[in-house]
């Protein structure tokens, strides 16, 4: 179960990106979060598992707190969470077994990750994973000859091979085209059930998000104005959530502004270090 | 309104006198240094005339190269080519380290950045020939002073180089790998290695290249290789000596080369 409360971030720049967000995320539901751009769909995925650092407000996985732990038991509890990337994020001078089984890293040696040298059960689980998701045979070809569906499917992969608690995706069909997207979304759902763990999935094509998720959580300039069941999400919530429309509890709203969690400068400046 | 077609030119005005002057002042400099050195230096031309006949001299002394000699230079090619070798294996150890922190976004914090530049620069800024030099009198003549030397003068290069390619990689492969939950050893290992791999091979090999040329002077200091023979066969006016060593050098530099083009293509 995943829990966030009054999850906030003000960026550098001042821009407030996020606004006392608190929900819960439980069971196998899909969770589709949806929103204009800089409305901070991808600032709060992102700061659920720190890689982008939030400024206030406790993250709770299975009641244990992510947001105050060092950077060893930082490292343990993504161990925990699947996440799936707009830009897949793949290593792409590596084979797609590499790939996959890099969501192993968190248990091995870097002796063994050097040499590509992984549990017989974890790449039996890669190998399974791969025929699920419909890359059987596919093991030994360098990611960057794969196409983007084809892609997306390893990074689903990999998140899965982790063993997660909660499975994250960042826009994980805005790089495909209408088809694979529905593809993707599919298998991010069948997986929800599979595996019974909840997927939370940020995306802007609401109807993908009508048709495949249980739930809705909508944001607008930060913070959360709708949450509830899909069936609920009528015409009226989606101008609150687009057009910042007679938001119950505040008074002023302003414009989205457009805010680019990857160039989050201070918190997070380093690639490596952490 | 004026006239009814537009115009349009790439440079007007300021800047088009700008470029005018910028050519000007070039040529000024040039112009003014010949001048300049001609006045106060040796430099004059009064034997550029006699050039052509000296050159013909020199082939004439070369000719026929003492092929009969060529045996004798195995030996020292070989130890030229070992020089070249273990020194840039050697630098490329060195390098990978200095690279991680000589790069903006690996750097742990801002002195080991310095620290980083501050190696590149020492180790760039000294020509191979003076660093032999010194290591000749740390270790004494010979290859080791010349791998040694071949070695701390080839990090800097390849420090230098592989840091820029670092500083190239794409984030996102990184970041892909750190959500999973691994230490920054395994971000090493898959987000970042496997990006700059090719430049890794490709600029070593190229290292190595220029390592097997600048290897072939080293003997001209005591810091063994090709060069002592070639340098004693010069001091003794055997110019038959001295052209079948030239000719061994070309063969070997000619493979080497074809060694690096092929690596290159190869690793992608």
């Amino acid at each position: 179960m995943l829990q966030t409360e009054n999850l906030g971030k003000v960026y550098p720049t001042g821009d407030k990106a996020l606004k006392d967000v608190s929900v819960e995320i439980s069971g196998q539901e899909v969770v589709a979060m949806i929103g204009p751009s800089g409305a901070g769909k991808s600032t709060f995925v992102r700061c659920i598992n720190r890689l982008t650092e939030p400024t206030s407000g406790k993250v709770l996985l299975d009641d244990r707190e992510l947001t105050t732990l060092g950077t060893d038991e930082l490292r343990n509890a993504r161990r925990d969470i699947g996440m799936v990337f707009q830009e897949y994020n793949l290593v792409e001078r590596l084979t797609v077994m590499e790939n996959v089984l890099s969501g192993r890293l968190g248990y091995v040696s870097n002796w063994a990750a050097f040499r590509r040298k992984f549990p017989p059960e974890d790449v039996q689980r890669a190998y399974d994973l791969l025929d699920l998701v419909g890359l059987d045979g596919m093991e030994n070809k360098r990611v960057d000859e794969l196409s983007g569906g084809q892609r997306q499917r390893v990074g689903i992969a990999r998140a899965v091979v982790q063993e997660p608690k909660i499975i994250l995706a960042d826009e994980p069909t805005s790089s495909l085209d209408p088809e694979t997207s529905s593809d993707v979304m599919r298998l991010l759902t069948d997986i929800a059930v599979d595996r019974n763990i909840p997927v939370l999935i940020n995306i802007h094509e609401v109807h993908l998000a009508e048709e495949y998720s249980d739930r809705i959580l909508g944001l607008h300039d930060g913070k959360l104005v709708f949450d509830g069941p899909t069936a609920d999400l009528t015409g009226d919530a989606k101008d609150v959530i687009y057009k910042g429309e007679e938001i119950p509890d505040t008074t002023s709203v302003q414009t989205g502004t457009e805010v680019d969690p990857t160039t989050d400068g201070s918190s997070d400046p380093i690639a490596v270090r952490e | 309104m004026a006239s009814a077609t537009q115009t349009w030119t790439r440079h007007e005005g300021r800047d088009r006198a700008m470029r005018i002057g910028f050519v000007v002042v070039a040529a000024l400099t040039v112009i003014g240094s010949w001048i300049w050195l001609a006045e106060t230096s040796n430099m004059s031309l009064q034997y550029v005339s006699t050039a052509p006949v000296q050159l013909a001299d020199l082939f004439g002394r070369m000719y026929p190269p003492d092929w009969a000699y060529l045996p004798n230079v195995v030996g020292p090619l070989a130890e030229t080519i070992r020089i070249a070798v273990i020194g840039t294996i050697a630098a490329v150890a060195m390098a990978a380290p200095v690279a991680y922190i000589t790069a903006e976004n690996t750097t742990p914090n801002k002195a080991t950045y310095l620290l980083g530049k501050l190696i590149v620069t020492v180790s760039r800024s000294v020509h191979v020939i003076i660093w032999a030099l010194l290591f000749v009198i740390m270790f004494g003549p010979g290859a080791l002073a010349g791998t040694v030397a071949t070695a701390v003068r080839s990090v800097g290069f390849l420090g230098k180089l592989l840091g820029e390619e670092i500083e190239e990689i794409d984030f996102g492969q990184v970041e892909g790998i750190r959500a999973t939950g691994a230490s920054p050893a395994k971000l090493l290992l898959y987000g970042i290695v496997p990006q700059i791999k090719p430049a890794l091979v490709g600029i070593s090999v190229y290292r190595w290249d220029i390592n097997v040329r600048a290897a072939t002077i080293l003997g001209f200091v005591g810091a063994g290789g090709i060069g002592v023979q070639l340098f004693e066969a010069i001091d003794s006016f055997a110019w038959r000596t001295v052209s079948a060593i030239l000719i061994a050098i070309l063969g070997v530099v000619l493979i080497s080369e074809g060694i690096s083009a092929y690596a290159r293509q190869k690793v992608r």
